[in-house]
């Protein structure tokens, strides 16, 4: 995949940010609209990679065009496997919500926003924290 | 109203840990001279006065800003090599030095002994202060 703008995936975790805060405060009946939408969102960028994302075709369409061209270029890799994660906690929270079990549907929720406002405010690199660890664990699990 | 909570929960949450990684990455940190790393490890030549191994990831967004400081240090500096690990290729040397995230950057003495790691993307700076307290 061609490099993107980094600015671009920083604009993706705001909007993520608003709709999981949207998701959360309003519960996991009528939340479930504003989960929807970031289902499909996290599920195209996992899927498709950044570039196809609709928050990234947004910054692309709205915002870029308003700001001078990016210092540097990045890899879309790191924000397609963030985009991964977000989809895995979307996912049991839609569960949750399904099943009734609103602590699933708030602590999924919960998580994502953590990592979801790290990424918007600090620029936070979730594959740095995680992939590694998840590699070395299924070594040691193939190793068994 | 439980919601409310958990977002106030996550923004403390993600405030508290961003500022504690934006305070402590990128640091060196002197370890105790316990490991070695040979040729063989590296499958490349060590730095007569020092060797920069950096580990990363296809997934590590800061890695290539890794290679580049690393880079422009290892290019001002005689005898200094930087050497870049794909670290999901080799676990084994991963598992064997603890590595846990990327980019983690050991600085190897001349003798190819780890005295320095840095976690997190590092700061000029601080690859120089500890190339420096290699050769004091």
């Amino acid at each position: 995949m061609s490099p993107i703008d980094p600015r671009g995936p920083r604009f993706a975790a705001a909007v993520t940010t608003a709709v999981l805060i949207a998701a959360l405060l309003l519960g996991p009946r009528w939340g479930l609209v504003p989960l929807a939408v970031q289902l499909a969102a996290f599920g195209v960028g996992a899927v498709l990679g950044p570039a196809r994302q609709p928050y990234g075709w947004l910054f692309r369409r709205f915002v870029r065009p308003r700001l001078g061209p990016p210092a540097t270029l990045e890899d879309p890799r790191p924000p397609r496997f963030a985009q991964a994660v977000g989809l895995g906690f979307a996912l049991i929270a839609l569960a949750g919500a399904l099943a009734g079990a609103a602590p699933v549907y708030l602590a999924a929720l919960g998580f994502a926003l953590v990592a979801a406002l790290l990424n918007a405010v600090f620029d936070f690199c979730l594959g740095c924290e995680v992939y590694l660890r998840v590699q070395r664990a299924r070594a040691v699990g193939v190793a068994r | 109203m439980t919601g409310l909570w958990v977002v106030g929960a996550a923004v403390v949450l993600a405030l508290v840990f961003g500022l504690y990684r934006r305070l402590t990455d990128g640091r060196a940190r002197a370890v105790a001279a316990t490991q070695r790393l040979t040729t063989a490890d590296l499958g490349t030549g060590l730095g007569g006065r020092a060797t920069l191994v950096q580990f990363s990831t296809t997934v590590c967004a800061p890695c290539h800003a890794t290679r580049a400081v690393l880079g422009a240090v290892a290019a001002g500096s005689d005898g200094v090599v930087h050497v870049d690990v794909d670290a999901e290729a080799r676990l084994e040397l991963v598992e064997r030095l603890d590595i846990t995230r990327t980019p983690t950057v050991l600085v190897l003495d001349g003798d190819g002994v780890v005295r320095h790691r840095i976690v997190g993307a590092p700061r000029r700076a601080d690859v120089v202060g500890a190339l420096e307290e290699l050769a004091a």
